[in-house]
């Protein structure tokens, strides 16, 4: 038996955040009386340590450890160091709306430390074990989040449906791995490829197991058709959470998709690119047109997610044409812009919708933002910008970021698929730009004034101004998505 | 046909119609009785394969633990079979569609052809004195330790859920502490006053 002791420099920041997660589990519990508040302190501290530890080991090589079931190289760094800072902005935005529903125990701040470490685990995975077991843990917290205003019969009934319909992903996503393990002989992404490119495969299995890894993701994802459980978790879930759900783990969602897809099946890709096809299309239409129909902002966003989602996808088809992967990395790199820019949208997004409620007040429709300018010019300016920018209007950052993903798309050569995505997006602009029309030109029906610590302030117009910042300059952030990427295929 | 595979075949139509009924059995306490019919099933076929500590463990924890625990909360809980029943010949239709859909689909891909004797041999059978467990031990704690560290953590993650879901301080119970109780003082209760005796 020649056992060698992994290397755990490599996983240094997961490690960190496990035994942080450990050691609040203990201290809240002897400190119940400070336990809140000294639970939101340290995993804040715990989030910026662990941000420091990442950027600290980062050295642009790819390493692997643990028997080769962990992976570290620039992409998931870089995607790490985003979900740090995502989970942080989250936590910020959330508090006071949680202490107001007293709903802020510290078994909160708790599942939110472990949810991030299963997103850790999913995005520097390098085995079908290990993705899948940070998958369940990162899913099983945000179940419990979702349920965790125990009054409230719709969070219930909304973490219910999340969970069942989450266990059946989880079902499909397990058994095309089993197949895919069956026809490959192994659970490595890299086996797996190299097992697929000596052609040692089967590929009738191979592709029967990879319909089923699809299904697994596109649920993760939130696309259609595996989008239904998107609206109902979004409007029954308390904001909050609704924010942390709607953020970070879209970019863990991402990074598993480019782990099993980009690194196990890249050989396969032609043929599943055209089931992501299938998936982007049908989430573009029916995302921006559901969309319209809603008068909760709550589902309204929800909706425009499952477009935003099928935009991502239309960055990852069109990687590989007819055998020519020269496009791979500029698609791939498109997708991963989109996918950030999604983030920092939809935290502004959600964070303006936790400002608007307070205690015994849920912002909840469109009509709460009715003359919010009235309120207050400055938070409805910030609105304005995320409303535009999330349409696409440029110059903000989800203009660029559509951009490069049409580009990435008619280099690819489907023409007609970037000329249905702009015309969607142009229907999609009427539901953004009609809150920016209620904040502007409609009388205030709710006169409170409104009320939110200096620091969520500040953090809300920063990030609102972000977007404007990096719509004038998207070059960095798109660069460094390149070049994360670059090192890391 | 050979005494194993004949024992399989028995095994594997125990299993189909046990699973069959867990979904078509009327009362609920039958249709968990039959899943634990499957599981012992299951158990079995992995003794035929040769992955002893798998089944001894399936049969344990899923049919000793997990369905018994099942088992009580079907009974505790009144649940409303009529009530679940609510839309089901209208939901037939599609769902029978694309069951029987996927079924065809699937027999199409996992017929013999591909998972046959022919594309998957038998493994050679292990040496006397081979053990499973050991063997299983020695992955878990080698090559598998990061996986299996990350497995207790998720455990963890359902621990904290299930507590925090469920645990309550309910206000205008009669509750007595047991340690205050037990560390009651002659002198707490009773109180002697000392005082002079009195002439009537």
């Amino acid at each position: 038996m020649n056992f060698v002791i992994p290397d755990f420099y490599p996983a240094a920041a997961e490690i960190f955040v496990a035994v942080m997660a450990l050691i609040i589990m203990m201290a809240t519990t002897f400190a119940r009386r400070i336990a809140r508040g000294l639970a939101y302190y340290l995993t804040q501290t715990t989030l910026v340590v662990a941000a420091l530890i990442t950027i600290g080991t980062m050295d642009g090589q790819v390493t692997l450890t643990f028997s080769n079931m962990f992976i570290s190289d620039l992409m998931g760094d870089f995607l790490k160091v985003m979900i740090y800072f995502t989970v942080a902005i989250a936590l910020l935005y959330g508090r006071g709306y949680l202490a107001d529903r007293n709903i802020d125990r510290p078994e909160y701040y708790l599942l939110t430390l472990l949810m991030t470490l299963g997103m850790m685990v999913m995005v520097t995975s390098n085995h079908m074990l290990s993705l899948y077991i940070g998958l369940e843990m990162m899913s099983l917290s945000l179940y419990g989040m979702v349920a965790f205003d125990r009054e409230s019969a719709r969070s219930t009934e909304a973490a219910m449906k999340y969970f069942v319909l989450g266990a059946l992903a989880s079902g499909l996503l397990l058994y095309g791995m089993s197949m895919v393990y069956g026809a490959t002989g192994s659970l490595e992404f890299s086996g797996i490829a190299q097992s697929i490119y000596h052609q040692a495969a089967n590929k009738t299995v191979l592709l029967f197991g990879v319909v089923f890894l699809v299904a697994g993701i596109a649920f993760k994802l939130g696309v259609v058709p595996f989008h239904m459980w998107v609206p109902d978790v979004y409007q029954g879930a308390p904001t909050a959470v609704t924010l942390m759900i709607s953020s970070a783990p879209k970019l863990a969602a991402f990074a598993m998709t480019m782990r099993l897809l980009v690194y196990g099946l890249f050989e396969l890709a032609e043929q599943w690119q055209s089931m992501l096809m299938f998936l982007a299309v049908l989430s573009i239409i029916l995302g921006n047109f559901a969309a319209i129909a809603q008068s909760s902002i709550k589902r309204m966003l929800a909706y425009s997610g499952i477009s935003h989602m099928g935009f991502v996808l239309l960055g990852l088809l069109s990687g590989v044409v007819e055998g020519d992967r020269h496009f791979a990395l500029n698609a791939y790199s498109s997708a991963m812009f989109y996918a950030v820019s999604y983030v920092i949208m939809s935290l502004a997004s959600f964070g303006m919708v936790i400002l608007l409620s307070r205690a015994g007040f849920e912002a909840e429709n469109i009509d709460d933002f009715k003359g919010l300018n009235k309120r207050s010019s400055w938070f409805a300016a910030m609105m304005m910008i995320v409303m535009f920018s999330m349409a696409g209007i440029p110059f903000f950052i989800g203009f660029f970021a559509k951009l490069s993903v049409l580009q990435a798309v008619v280099a690819a050569g489907y023409v007609w698929l970037a000329v249905l995505a702009v015309v969607m997006s142009v229907i999609g602009a009427y539901y953004y730009l009609r809150v920016v029309k209620v904040m502007y030109f409609d009388e205030p029906t709710d006169s409170a004034p409104i009320r939110a610590p200096a620091e969520v302030r500040v953090m809300l117009s920063a990030n609102g101004l972000a977007i404007a910042v990096l719509g004038l300059l998207p070059q960095g952030l798109m660069s460094v998505c390149a070049y994360a990427l670059l090192a890391s295929l | 046909m050979d005494f194993k595979t004949f024992v399989f075949y028995i095994l594997a139509a125990i299993m189909v119609f046990a699973a069959l009924r867990v979904i078509t059995a009327r009362n609920p306490v039958q249709a968990a009785l039959f899943l634990v019919l499957a599981f012992f099933t299951a158990g079995g076929i992995w003794l035929l394969l040769a992955a002893e500590f798998l089944a001894i463990v399936l049969v344990m924890v899923y049919v000793g633990a997990v369905m018994v625990l099942f088992l009580f909360v079907v009974m505790m809980l009144d649940i409303n079979l009529d009530r679940l029943r609510q839309g089901f010949w209208s939901y037939l239709p599609v769902g029978a569609l694309i069951g029987v859909l996927l079924v065809v689909e699937m027999a199409l891909v996992l017929g013999g052809r591909y998972f046959g004797l022919e594309a998957m041999p038998e493994p050679p059978a292990a040496q006397a004195g081979y053990s499973n467990t050991r063997e299983l031990g020695r992955l878990l704690y080698t090559d598998y330790v990061y996986p299996f560290e990350l497995a207790s953590l998720l455990l963890l993650v359902a621990m904290i859920v299930a507590v925090t879901l469920t645990l309550r301080k309910r206000k205008g119970v009669r509750y007595l502490n047991p340690s205050e109780q037990i560390s009651i003082k002659r002198g707490d209760r009773v109180e002697l006053i000392s005082m002079p005796a009195e002439k009537e």
